[in-house]
């Protein structure tokens, strides 16, 4: 039972979530008494980097029709190369949207949002995120062949080291369809999805020029920032940093909200966090419900002394 | 021009998600149905293009009956007409396959769907209707133009945005950015009483292959209780974080 899996990269370099895919695939082989090919398009980083996580094959696909992304020329070369019964994507946007693609492509089940290795292997079961994080799914596969999305953090990075080898495949698929024009990277920032914590804040900061404390915090941290939707809707802070049951679900290890009360349907998309603090002026917010920490004060004092003191201990 | 758009019917954001005592299903008691949130981008950036461009806009839900009044606050929204396939979805595979027999049929120059939809979060009914279709797909769309036989989409790509152009016919899924949260349609009362008189056709299922099934589900342990810390002893807070739960 072959296991492939998608190594994605950004620019070259494998993210965060390709290492805990192929961590993912690994433990999927061990059980099946296989081994794990690693499928990459167009990487510059080193294979090393895969061999680490316990990719003992590595297929690196080399196209320079494939510089810019496309869903549907990626999974067509994804499918030329990655002929397994069961094929591991993270749960990226890029490897989902190539994903729902190659299941019929191939004709395979696909399960997404998977959170554990399998509940068995054949017939394939295994457990996923449903109700944007208010309950759980286990779903079985039909037939024989299975792509699975895994959700970003839920599995975590395993090292496993392997001894490997790469091969070079030189494709050249046609993408006729879509044509990228311009391509904007605000560079340094930390991917929310990847952080592994997270510094958020809600419409109790009042105004957009009071984020300067959320960065400041969040910097220290080495973390990333986000919003509740009402903050993003206002305009105070961009879209992308949504997170919710409407925005991006989340799973860092800590998750910091500030002047946020709690509503169901922001719980929904950052309950998956790890450890949860809590800061908030109303000691009835439904936040603290949900909360590992919680402090009831004016963020507006907590936040800067709150980061004076974890500087003081990174030192 | 002529425009699908395909509406799941969710449970409301605030419902409480609950399953049957033998944890083989969604509890769907009590539950309000709502057009799921990001086909509502979906669907009113159709309606932008209806108004700009003169287009119609159609909408598809794959559903049993008691999805209508959803279909119907689709119609009010300002659809111009609506199908229904008769069949109560199973995984996305299936409901897939129904969308692409319908726009097979009907020869649709634009698809639009939401990312995802809030109950079963696959995340994959518009890449597999793309990929049935053969035609293009940018997922995690938060911008669209037309412009003749082309169209110009913007996605979100992890730390920035990527614009595309895209030859149609092509499958769009959006999000929000797609329009703006304060241009969602709210129905008036007009748009409510021609949603009654404007046509709803039901179509019965093409096939009814299944390749996911949810076997048993579980609702998400209670957390422990919360520590509360002074506001004056933030230090604690930092011990806590730091020794405790070790996550600085
Ligand atoms: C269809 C739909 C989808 C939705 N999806 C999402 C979603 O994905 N994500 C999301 O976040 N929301 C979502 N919502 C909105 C959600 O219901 C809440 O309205 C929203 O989460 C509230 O945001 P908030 O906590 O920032 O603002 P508020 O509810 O205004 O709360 C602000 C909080 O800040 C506190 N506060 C005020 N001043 C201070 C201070 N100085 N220091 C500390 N605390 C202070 C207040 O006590 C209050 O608890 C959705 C709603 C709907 C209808």
């Amino acid at each position: 039972m072959a296991v492939f899996v998608y190594a994605e990269n950004i620019n070259g370099v494998y993210k965060k979530a390709a290492f805990e895919a192929v961590s993912f695939a690994k433990a999927v082989a061990d059980q099946a008494g296989d081994t794990v090919t690693a499928v990459s398009v167009n990487p510059t980083d080193s294979s090393d980097l895969l061999y680490k996580y316990g990719a003992s094959n590595i297929i690196n696909i080399k196209d320079e029709g494939l510089k810019n992304f496309s869903a549907k020329a990626y999974a067509q070369a994804v499918s030329e190369v990655a002929n397994g019964n069961i094929i591991v994507f993270p749960h990226t946007t890029d490897a989902s949207s190539i994903a729902p693609m190659l299941a019929v492509m191939n004709g395979y089940s696909l399960i997404t949002n998977v959170l554990e290795a399998p509940e068995s292997l054949s017939p394939f079961q295994v457990k996923r995120k449903a109700f944007s994080g208010k309950g759980f799914m286990h779903a079985k596969a039909e037939g024989t062949g299975v792509i699975v999305t895994v959700s970003q953090n839920a599995f975590g990075v395993k090292e496993n080291a392997v001894s490997g080898s790469e091969e070079v495949k030189n494709l050249s698929v046609a993408n006729e369809d879509t044509k990228v024009i311009s391509h904007e990277q605000s560079s340094g920032k930390l991917d929310l999805k990847e952080a592994e914590i997270v510094v958020s804040a809600g419409r109790g900061l009042k105004g957009p020029e009071n984020w300067g404390m959320i960065e400041d915090l969040a910097n220290v941290l080495g973390a990333a920032t986000a919003c509740s939707k009402p903050v993003s809707d206002i305009g105070w802070r961009p879209h992308t940093e949504h997170v919710g049951q409407t925005g991006k679900a989340i799973a860092p290890n800590l998750y910091i909200a500030v002047g946020i009360s709690g509503a169901i349907q922001h719980l929904a998309g950052v309950n998956s966090s790890k450890t949860i603090v809590v800061i908030n002026s109303d000691p009835e917010a439904p936040f603290f419900k949900s909360a590992d920490y919680g402090v009831v004060g004016d963020s507006f004092q907590i936040i800067p002394a709150l980061t004076e003191k974890i500087k003081a201990l990174k030192g | 021009m002529k425009i699908l758009v395909c509406i799941s019917s969710v449970p409301d954001t605030t419902s409480k998600i609950n399953f049957t005592a033998d944890k083989s299903a969604f509890d769907k008691n009590g539950i309000q149905w709502v057009i799921n949130p990001l086909d509502e981008f979906a669907l009113t950036k159709a309606i932008k293009l209806q108004e700009s461009q003169g287009a119609t806009v159609t909408v598809i839900n794959v559903g049993d009956a008691v999805t209508e009044p959803v279909i119907r606050k689709a119609l009010a929204i300002g659809a111009n007409d609506a199908v229904r396939v008769n069949l109560d979805p199973k995984d996305s595979f299936s409901t897939a396959k129904e969308i692409a027999a319908v726009v097979q049929n009907g020869g649709y120059d634009l698809i639009l769907c939401g990312k995802e939809s809030i109950d079963y979060n696959g995340g994959s009914v518009p890449g597999m209707v793309a990929q049935l279709l053969n035609q293009p797909f940018v997922n995690a769309s938060v911008g669209l133009d037309v412009n003749g036989s082309k169209a110009t989409a913007v996605r979100e790509i992890e730390g920035g945005k990527e614009t595309i152009s895209v030859k149609l016919p092509a499958v769009i899924a959006g999000q929000k950015g797609l329009v703006d949260e304060k241009d969602l349609i709210i129905p008036n009362m007009r748009g409510i009483m021609s949603a009654r008189t404007k046509p709803l056709q039901v179509v019965e299922p093409a096939s009814s292959e299944v390749k996911v099934q949810g076997v048993s589900y579980d609702s998400v342990p209670p957390r422990a209780a919360v520590k509360m810390v002074s506001p004056d002893n933030l230090d604690e807070l930092v011990r806590l974080l730091h020794e405790e739960a070790k996550v600085i």
